[in-house]
């Protein structure tokens, strides 16, 4: 019998989704035994073309990290999904739309021109900024079209599985693989992780206060951070209240708070509003002023609220007139 | 006969990037691209992000070197608050960064650029990989490399929280010292390491140095470019990959400059083309004269290959000999051959382990003294390190709750773009004729590209802005508010 296909591909990511393949070590080595991979661009010289050439549905399962922002990457995961069985978003960016979904506080155009023309370390009078197409000598070149929009996968393809985290954890990857070998799979549209938050697995949980009342918060930088206390207590903004567990709480252990790159658990819809309320309600005042006051401290609710999954957010993209209503 | 060559997507690389080959009427080469097609906006979205977060952010940039950004983005920061770390910090910010440095200049060797060699360079395209290579090598040699690999992503962990990603960097220090009791499995592993890096030599003596057809390789035409090169390094002019100036040579050799990172506007710019993203960094000095080499073009090299040559030697007794050995058989510095990349990126491998087993010997790396908390007022920052690709520079600005106003980055990769896209051109006429190609020689053509391990995901961050975000997410009812705007 042939083993089953499986194909890892990247769009707008780092390939840090790579790199945690790569740490899962010598189980890596089980993996490859048990799989035929017909695809990795980061490792393996297969092309394009090689899958092109595969019929409908002859690929096991697809791993495809990083958000969708360019109509290269659109074919490739509309390809992708017609050769595939299963697609499985791997990582925040893919899920969510991760840190490059930032990108929607902007669009396509502000982009370009500002990299292109203002950054202080150009040429001088630079008038030149890419194009999808160039004619060169005997020849034209071309490039993918940008989007106005990042996307989250499930945005452009259907999905069926999620692994979340930036990166996703090694022994995560490891079970879905497990359970996608022994087709013991749980129900489609799942996120492949404990759906717990984080603070029930914290290694600080028994220092965290029944309720926590704060009236002030710190930045990271302003203080010297106990290592033993929860760091919500200390007043940092740590997300674990409100993030998926299935990380080891590697953040914590390095002694900052969690960001959230794990996402929420299955009944938080919006991620952000629900860490904005969580934190809000721990606001230890019920004077006007001294709220806003306390809340100064948060110095950018977006970034810090949103920061892995404002594409998939009820937010989604910042207006931006022009950019024909967040299509792309 | 084909008039369009596309490879597609080019492979063993960080990124996204595709090879565009121009044939004439005769099937002969008229000129072959390196194109960059993603990007992504790191620099813009970076605005009105508090700069403390900048660290964890720009590590997104490059998941492959997050250690780096990490790192840059850190020592930008202790510049903006112009706070001094203790010297524990600055000793464990620099063993750490040594100890990423050897583990994914090995991961070049063993996934992507060594099975060109190991496996061969027209093997079947199936083995051209670290299958390849440990089917090649043997179980036992691949258990060794994982194994060694494994233990330095641990200590990352420990260290960092994070291997991919890092969370520890803080202006003025580190979030959390290493405790003593794990002294022991630093300096066990540090032993490893330098055991690790002279057995990757050993190898690649075995493997390459001593078949004459490799070597053939490695000296011809087709993968050599006479440019200038540039590194850091430290007051005696050998390299260092966390701090000290920049050096750059000219393609005789001599030294053209020696600059403090924060002059970097000073000696660099970027050329656009509008067929790719990326954009070329040249010496500004010298001038951007197009995708030529020699002493009247801007274009530098950057990276093992750059840094060994803007050097003058290894601070360290093995990395030294290695350095001497590949000087004296390559011919003497610089040494413009691009496939030799691979062998002095062993010997930056062997050195960065030596770096490691200092620091993992000293005292004072477990003292619990790792932050000073930043006093002053912020305004800007610029922070360089030698990333495992070149040198890579962050630059910020912020307001006066070190919110960011402005974000300037310059990556490794983007360092050495244009000696790439020179590199991938050249080879490609060389070993295309009359319209006859195959796998195995569009593969020596990706070897010119690999050798830089070019990471365009690296490349592709970028997009600045100067755009003011204001943002208004709550209201008393607790409720979220659809208020973003930009003015």
């Amino acid at each position: 019998m042939s083993k089953p296909k499986v194909a890892f591909y990247w769009c707008a990511s780092c390939g840090g989704c790579e790199e945690t393949v790569v740490d899962l070590n010598e189980a890596i080595l089980n993996v490859v035994a048990a799989v035929d991979i017909v695809l990795w661009p980061v490792a393996l010289d297969f092309k394009r073309s090689d899958v092109e050439k595969m019929p409908d549905g002859s690929i096991a399962v697809s791993f495809i990290n990083g958000a969708i922002r360019s109509s290269e990457q659109f074919e490739m995961v509309e390809m992708l999904r017609k050769k595939s069985g299963l697609v499985v978003a791997f990582g925040s960016c893919a899920q969510l739309g991760g840190i490059p979904g930032l990108g929607n506080l902007f669009d396509r155009r502000g982009l370009l021109e500002t990299v292109y023309k203002t950054c202080p370390s150009l040429t001088n009078g630079n008038t030149t900024t890419p194009v999808t197409s160039t004619k060169v000598e005997k020849g034209t070149l071309s490039l993918p079209e940008l989007w106005d929009t990042v996307k989250t996968l499930d945005q452009v393809i259907k999905v069926d599985y999620y692994l979340p985290g930036c990166p996703p954890p090694p022994n995560l990857i490891a079970d879905a693989v497990n359970a996608i070998l022994s087709g013991k799979l749980p129900p489609p549209g799942s996120v492949l992780a404990p759906d717990m938050a984080l603070c029930e697995d914290c290694p600080r949980r028994d220092s965290k206060p029944d309720k926590i009342q704060l009236s002030g918060f710190h930045r990271p930088h302003e203080i010297i951070i106990d290592p033993d206390k929860c760091l919500l207590a200390q007043g940092l903004l740590c997300l674990g209240s409100v993030t998926r567990q299935g990380c080891g709480s590697v953040c914590v252990n390095g002694n900052m708070p969690c960001t959230g790159c794990m996402g929420p658990t299955s009944h938080v819809a919006d991620y952000g509003a629900k860490a904005l309320s969580a934190i809000a309600s721990m606001v230890d005042s019920n004077d006007e002023t001294e709220i806003a006051a306390i809340l100064d401290k948060i110095v950018d609710p977006l970034g810090t609220f949103y920061r892995y999954s404002l594409p998939a957010s009820l937010l989604h993209r910042a207006y931006a007139a022009g950019t024909n209503g967040g299509k792309k | 006969m084909p008039r369009q060559i596309v490879i597609d997507p080019i492979t063993r690389l960080e990124g996204h990037g595709k090879i565009d080959i121009i044939l004439d009427d005769k099937g002969n080469v008229e000129r072959a691209y390196f194109q960059v097609p993603e990007l992504r906006g790191f620099e813009r979205f970076a605005i009105g992000r508090p700069s403390e977060d900048m660290p964890q952010i720009t590590s997104r940039i490059c998941g492959v070197c997050p250690t780096a950004h990490h790192m840059a983005s850190t020592k930008a920061l202790d510049d903006l608050y112009k706070v001094t770390p203790p010297p524990a910090a600055l000793k464990v910010r620099e063993m750490l960064y040594n100890i990423f440095t050897m583990e994914d200049h090995a991961l070049h060797f063993f996934y992507l650029g060594g099975p060109d060699f190991v496996v061969g360079p027209k093997a079947d395209k199936g083995s051209r990989n670290i299958l390849g290579v440990l089917g090649k090598v043997g179980q036992e040699v691949g258990l060794k490399v994982i194994g060694t690999r494994k233990e330095l992503r641990e200590l990352m962990i420990l260290a960092m929280g994070k291997a991919i990603h890092p969370v520890f960097g803080l202006p003025g220090g580190i979030s959390k010292p290493i405790s003593k009791d794990d002294r022991p499995r630093f300096v066990k592993a540090a032993r490893n390491a330098v055991e690790f890096g002279q057995f990757c030599l050993k190898i690649f003596d075995d493997i390459v140095l001593k078949n004459p057809q490799y070597m053939e390789y490695i000296t011809s035409e087709a993968y050599t470019h006479k440019t200038y090169y540039m590194g850091m390094v430290d007051e005696k002019n050998r390299i260092n990959f966390y701090d000290g100036p920049l050096r750059v040579v000219a393609p005789d050799g001599k030294e053209y400059v020696k600059f403090p990172g924060g002059d970097y506007l000073k000696h660099l710019a970027e050329h656009v083309e509008p067929w790719s993203y990326i954009k070329f960094t040249y010496l500004k000095g010298v001038g951007w004269k197009d995708f030529v080499e020699g002493p009247d073009s801007g274009v530098m090299g950057v990276a093992p290959l750059g840094r060994l040559n803007a050097s003058e030697g290894m601070a360290t007794p093995l990395a030294q000999e290695a350095y001497d050995m590949y000087m004296k058989t390559c011919g003497g510095r610089p040494v413009h051959f691009t496939l030799a990349t691979h062998w002095a990126r062993l010997v930056e491998l062997l050195y960065a382990a030596e770096r490691m087993q200092e620091l993992a010997d000293d005292d004072e790396t477990y003292s619990p003294d790792v932050r000073v908390i930043p006093t002053e007022k912020p305004t800007e920052g610029i922070g360089v390190v030698e990333a495992p690709r070149g040198t890579l520079i962050h630059h910020y600005q912020t307001d006066d709750k070190g919110l960011i106003t402005m974000a300037n980055l310059i990556v490794a990769t983007q360092n050495n773009a244009a000696r790439i896209a020179m590199s991938v051109d050249r080879a490609a006429r060389k070993l295309i004729s009359n319209g006859q190609v195959d796998d195995g020689i569009l593969n020596m053509v990706e070897m010119a590209f690999r050798a830089y391990d070019p990471c365009n995901g690296c490349a592709t961050h970028t997009l600045p802005g100067h755009m003011p975000l204001i943002v208004n997410l709550y209201d008393r009812e607790k409720r979220l508010l659809r208020e973003i705007r930009r003015d």
